[in-house]
């Protein structure tokens, strides 16, 4: 934790089961997780890996079937959803359709038991902070996506929670939409200082606006932390995979945590945070843009180049590496720094060349 | 282009009208016509035998709704009629009340089930109608009567000393009405609720809502009409009900449909009967407008 403050959210050890006997279904399995004060906190994974049971959790809106969940320090399991300082923006924005927009952003004030003047005024203040000033008179329907998501985010900050959930909160609007608002929650997080739990599949949305990411799959973290470690150094092959492009090359120890003897017999030197043993079978990761192609020489890693794909900024190359055992074509992804000339052709021999600090080995 | 498009848009009214057409027309013999035809019988003379004297007019029978004439000719207010329609606007009141008390919880039981079981459900509210209304109006007889069912089972259970009074009272035509008329209440109802989004009752709860909170401001409001539909559904035709309180009521229990029903019949006053019938749609066409210029408003902050 930060500073050792008190977190936001400590959750410890939950676990959730839907269903029971055959049907049973297991959406959290035995999950820990620390949230500071202030964080923007992104849970990151595929539909299915159990994030949004986890908010939904956080929320009071589903009961654990094990564990706890600590809101600066106090159990809250016990809590319904109406009793816990936290509030939720939706997938769907789940904006009450029979009021207006600002009835719908005072809702939760009038909850609280505000009278109407404290409530018009707080409404007006929300209103402008997610820049809809105009717009309190009008019905949800009448709103475009992008507004109906302002007003949801508006309406959930309206109560000043301890903790804001963000259930994909994007996934409904367009690219460019999508890019402004996250700019936008960005800038609402820093000026609401609010701890917010952002829910989403999306690797670059996660990686763009977080503080700490916790990467899941099946119930379980795989990983949680800064967005340079998840990506940098993830520590499986699910997190390696699942964020960015990954090159993945089977490869044994030769001593341990230096140095790493790929079956075509090049040697790489690798992190490893695991400490696997001497002549044990591990599996490298290595980014596509953290390696250098060149001319072939005798030693090192070297291949073929099987196909060129040109993006502007940088140019993909695939590599078939002999006696490698791979399961797709190494990338390589090189910036074009000198216009536009492709450095090497198809069926050319290169050399790979690998920055010191950029295997990482991983547990399977 | 834009000729075609002026073409379709010219050509609208005409194929709205021709697709209405049927429905208008079977409207306008079926229900207009009939209408007009009582509303024109209702301002004739009586005959002697029942039927009228076509061509004379006169305005006795909504005279004689609200006054009476004594043997000397002068007019007393009439309160006779006056108190079955006010029996029967107050029977109908609490049986659309009885209904949407019962209906309500079970529409919103029945929304919340499984989609597998909800079909089910739907179809067992709808049994009651695989029976003609008399056979159903004939089985509370049986339940109702003082050694009835109803009875002998309170009896048994020691829980009365002698029989209940209820066939035959206003008790009787409300159990007949609410049975009659509850499903009518509970599927509009369900359907409205069918369609409520729960993760906005959840949002509810996010916000601060209580259960009771939750269902007031945001259930109620978004059910509101299914409410309504139900409410007017059950509370315009127990208006105009006549098997129920003819058979479950008695002579002294008279609701509005057996008053018009006797008009026609024994009593062969036929433009009473047409005056008392105007009389009743006068009203409910009142009640209809006040309520939509009440409803139709967007509700209110707070």
């Amino acid at each position: 934790m930060r500073d050792g403050s008190v977190a936001a959210i400590d959750v410890r050890n939950l676990t959730k089961v839907f269903g029971s006997g055959s049907q049973e279904v297991r959406a959290l399995e035995d999950v820990s997780l620390a949230i500071a004060r202030n964080e923007f906190f992104t849970l990151l994974g595929p539909s299915g890996c159990g994030k949004t049971t986890l908010l939904r959790l956080i929320a009071g809106f589903e009961q654990p079937s094990a564990g706890q969940i600590l809101l600066e320090g106090y159990d809250i399991v016990r809590l319904p959803p109406f009793k816990r300082p936290v509030n939720t923006v939706f997938q769907s924005y789940a904006l009450f359709p029979h009021m207006t927009v600002a009835q719908n952003i005072g809702f939760g004030l009038e909850m609280q038991g505000w009278d109407k003047p404290r409530i018009a005024t707080r409404v007006g203040e929300m209103l402008e902070l997610v820049q809809m000033g105009s717009l309190g008179d009008r019905r949800p329907t009448q709103l475009s996506g992008g507004q109906q998501q302002r007003v949801a985010l508006a309406r959930a900050l309206a109560n000043q929670p301890k903790v804001l959930l963000l259930d994909e909160p994007l996934s409904a609007l367009d690219f460019k939409l999508r890019k402004e608002m996250q700019i936008e929650l960005k800038r609402l997080q820093r000026e609401t200082g609010i701890t917010f739990v952002f829910v989403t599949h999306d690797q670059e949305e996660a990686l763009t606006m977080s503080d700490r990411v916790a990467v899941m799959s099946d119930g379980e973290v795989q990983q949680a932390g800064s967005p340079e470690q998840i990506y940098e150094r993830p520590v499986n092959r699910f997190v390696a995979d699942f964020i960015g492009e990954t090159n993945f090359l089977q490869a044994e120890v030769e001593s341990e945590g230096e140095r790493y003897r790929l079956p075509g017999g090049a040697v790489l030197s690798g992190q490893d945070p695991h400490r696997h043993a001497a002549g044990e079978r591990v599996t490298l990761a290595l980014r596509p843009e953290r390696v250098e192609l060149e001319a072939a020489g005798a030693e090192g890693l070297t291949g073929a180049v099987e196909r060129i794909v040109y993006f502007g900024t940088d140019t993909l190359y695939f590599v078939a590496i002999a006696g490698a055992d791979l399961d797709a074509p190494f990338q390589a992804r090189v910036q074009n720094r000198d216009g536009s000339k492709a450095q090497f052709s198809v069926g050319e021999r290169v050399g790979i060349r690998v920055a010191p600090d950029a295997v990482q080995v991983l547990v399977d | 282009m834009g000729a075609f498009v002026d073409l379709m848009r010219r050509s609208r009214p005409a194929r709205v009208g021709a697709l209405i057409a049927p429905a208008m027309l079977i409207i306008g013999i079926f229900m207009v016509l009939p209408l007009g035809l009582m509303a024109y019988v209702s301002i004739l003379e009586r005959g002697i035998n029942g039927g009228v004297q076509w061509g004379v007019h006169t305005v006795e029978a909504y005279v004689a709704f609200l006054f009476e004439e004594n043997l000397l000719g002068e007019l007393s207010v009439n309160p006779d009629y006056i108190r079955i329609f006010a029996r029967s606007f107050i029977l109908s009141f609490v049986t659309m009340a009885i209904c949407l008390t019962i209906g309500f919880p079970a529409a919103f039981y029945m929304a919340l089930q499984p989609e597998k079981y909800r079909n089910l459900l739907i179809f067992l509210v709808t049994i009651p109608f695989w029976t003609n209304l008399l056979v159903r109006n004939y089985a509370w007889i049986l339940m109702l009567r003082s050694n009835g069912l109803l009875n002998e089972a309170l009896l048994g259970l020691g829980l009365i000393e002698e029989p209940i009074e209820l066939l035959y009272t206003n008790v009787a035509i409300t159990i007949g009405l609410v049975y009659s008329f509850l499903p009518f209440m509970v599927l509009p109802i369900y359907a409205s609720l069918e369609k409520l989004d729960l993760r906005l009752v959840e949002a509810a709860f996010d916000l601060g809502a209580n259960k009771r909170r939750a269902f007031l401001r945001v259930v109620v409001p978004l059910a509101m009409p299914g409410i309504a539909a139900g409410c007017i559904l059950v509370f315009i035709p127990s208006l105009g009900a006549f098997v129920t309180p003819e058979l479950l009521g008695g002579s002294k229990s008279m609701m509005i449909g057996n008053l018009i029903q006797s008009q026609f019949g024994a009593a062969r006053n036929w433009p009473l009967g047409a005056a008392l019938a105007f009389a009743l749609l006068a009203i409910v066409l009142l009640a209809m407008m006040v309520y939509l210029m009440r409803f139709r408003r967007p509700p209110s902050a707070g």
